[in-house]
């Protein structure tokens, strides 16, 4: 896939969200180029996990659209989002906690087969086995494949959802703090695997340890109190004043 | 994935590990001994038959964890739909079966989809609301189900099969008579649980299947409209069973036992339905023996079991065991 890195792949426009009387997002719009590694950040509260729930269809905003190739997408049933190829992943870990390591991916990658028999073993389906296996190698995982994902320490459970997170294959990867919690060694294992995946798609985060995001992107997109506070290069984000009194001041 | 499995030390795991892998063979030589162990047929049959119930119940609740407390409609209209096509249709027995399944999928389609668009405990007040329904109206069609004494006279005494003649007045005949067809759903719902719809199953029990890209609420349905067929399957059986289908089969305290039998043995295991109902029905028939408060002392078992061991007495089991993934 040839990326152009003038062409949107993502536009989110004027996307506003209330929980009841609460704005959690109110008119954010942003534009992400084709093949771009953005970073999203903020104080606590300012809306970031309420935007990054939007773009992968969790729930649909209140008002305002998200455009995705060029189409309006906005409304849709959240398991579309990752069949048109967005992908988001969690937070919290969001393992099936009871399955094995490699089961775990092959159920995410199970979207691939997209029709199929019941009451035929999974295991007769040599896609979603294969794209488990390939995957758990590019995290590092391979090793622990036959373990519970309950059972794996939480740097690996981190790894692995970002594994169940490629398993459809996605043009757009969101991930919601990929290192929270992570040991620096950790840390550094999951930069390097977010640089090389933002050199085959696009990938947008969410971070909260700025040292990490200047290093790692070239564009940055603050949000303070649910609104757009400002966009750049990390230099440019660094000399911000208005940034700086709202973020970087505090720390 | 089987070679890796570390193997433990204790020989009570390995076996445990065993009959869980082997697990449509292990239930199979169970449920052949069972009339033995038991101490007369009816209750085997009665083990066998709400075994089934509670297992597909099961399906719906232990492995995508939706909890039903419409299910005794499916197991009553099975039988109600078996017994009118025998009583007054005069359908042969096999045909009557396959109604009784059907209507009770069909009732599941129609529950089904007005329920799984609402969630926790909406949905199972929706299902307890349409299963009472259900309910009233078998209840009021009386000339055709008999109301509230039930429908009388749905017997199958004996048919031929390649020449061999089956009795099933002959309660052990009628035991294995029974047990095929418990059998065949049993293997239907290991392959289920075995296809990559499982896997989708337990995706939606841990609320990440609609970012894996799986349509939810199809899925729902399509678990919903199957576990309805199983428990119909149970209500026909059960209705060959009794030569009558009671009215309380269609009762929400049906629903309740199906509930209470997939807690007691183990909820998403695969064992735990047949355990819970051998369990509970067994503890029924030995304490009627001294007082008629059974159901306090059942109860206070199951209090027992979900405060000390809230994932039953299979799940306890598994869980002791240090590793039985393909259990469940």
């Amino acid at each position: 896939m040839s990326l152009s890195p003038t062409t949107p792949i993502l536009e989110a426009r004027n996307l506003t969200m209330n929980f009841g009387r609460f704005r959690a997002l109110n008119n954010v719009s942003a534009s992400f180029a084709a093949g771009s590694l953005t970073a999203i950040i903020g104080p606590n509260g300012a809306g970031k996990s309420t935007l990054f729930n939007i773009l992968s269809g969790a729930f649909p905003p209140s008002s305002g659209e998200i455009i995705f190739n060029g189409a309006n997408i906005t409304g849709q049933q959240q398991y579309e989002f990752p069949r048109q190829g967005i992908s988001k992943s969690f937070q919290i870990t969001n393992l099936f906690k009871q399955l094995s390591v490699h089961e775990n991916v092959r159920v995410a990658a199970q979207m691939a087969v997209s029709r199929f028999n019941f009451l035929k073993n999974a295991q007769s389906y040599p896609d979603p086995i294969l794209i488990a296996n390939e995957l758990l190698q590019r995290v590092n995982l391979e090793k622990l494949r036959n373990r519970k994902a309950g059972d794996l320490a939480h740097g690996q459970q981190r790894a692995l959802e970002i594994a169940m997170a490629l398993a459809c294959n996605p043009s757009l990867l969101l991930l919601d703090e990929p290192t929270a919690g992570m040991s620096p060694e950790e840390t550094l294992v999951m930069m390097d695997l977010i640089r090389t995946l933002a050199t085959e798609r696009t990938v947008i985060l969410v971070e909260h340890k700025m040292k990490l995001i200047m290093g790692l992107c070239k564009r940055i997109i603050v949000l303070h109190h649910g609104e757009f506070l400002a966009e750049g290069s990390p230099e440019e984000i660094q000399n911000n004043a208005e940034v700086r009194r709202v973020y970087l001041g505090q720390g | 994935m089987k070679t890796t499995i570390p193997s433990s030390r204790s020989p009570l795991a390995k076996i445990t590990q065993a009959i869980a892998r082997h697990r449509v063979s292990s239930v199979a030589i169970a449920l052949l001994v069972l009339p033995f162990i038991m101490p007369y047929e009816a209750l085997a049959i009665n083990i066998l038959v709400f075994g089934l119930f509670a297992m597909g119940f099961n399906l719906l609740f232990g492995y995508m964890g939706l909890l039903s407390f419409g299910h005794g409609a499916f197991l009553g209209m099975g039988g109600y739909l078996t017994g009118i096509s025998i009583v007054h249709f005069s359908l042969p027995w096999g045909l009557a079966i396959l109604i009784g399944v059907l209507g009770a999928a069909l009732g599941g389609l129609v529950m089904g989809f007005l329920a799984i668009r609402t969630r926790g405990i909406y949905f199972s007040m929706v299902t307890l609301a349409l299963g009472q329904i259900i309910y009233y109206i078998f209840y009021k069609a009386e000339s055709l189900t008999g109301g509230e004494n039930g429908l009388r006279g749905v017997k199958v005494d004996s048919f031929s099969f390649f020449g061999f003649t089956v009795d099933l007045l002959n309660p052990i005949t009628k035991y294995y008579f029974i047990f095929i067809f418990v059998f065949a759903a049993i293997w239907f719902v290991s392959r289920i649980l075995n296809s990559p719809l499982g896997a989708v199953m337990v995706a939606i029990r841990e609320k990440r299947a609609a970012a894996c890209g799986f349509n939810v609420a199809r899925t729902k349905l399509l678990v919903f409209i199957l576990s309805a067929g199983i428990c119909g399957l149970a209500g026909s059986l059960r209705a060959l069973h009794l030569s009558i289908v009671p009215i309380d089969s269609l009762h929400y305290l049906q629903s309740g036992q199906a509930v209470m039998m997939s807690i007691l043995g183990g909820m998403g295991t695969f064992f735990g339905p047949f355990i819970g109902a051998a369990v509970m029905l067994y503890l029924e028939d030995v304490i009627t023996n001294f007082t008629t408060h059974w159901m306090l002392v059942v109860g206070l078992i199951f209090m027992f079991f979900v405060l000390f061991f809230p994932q039953g007495i299979w799940g306890s089991i598994l869980n002791k065991l240090p590793l039985s993934k393909n259990s469940k």
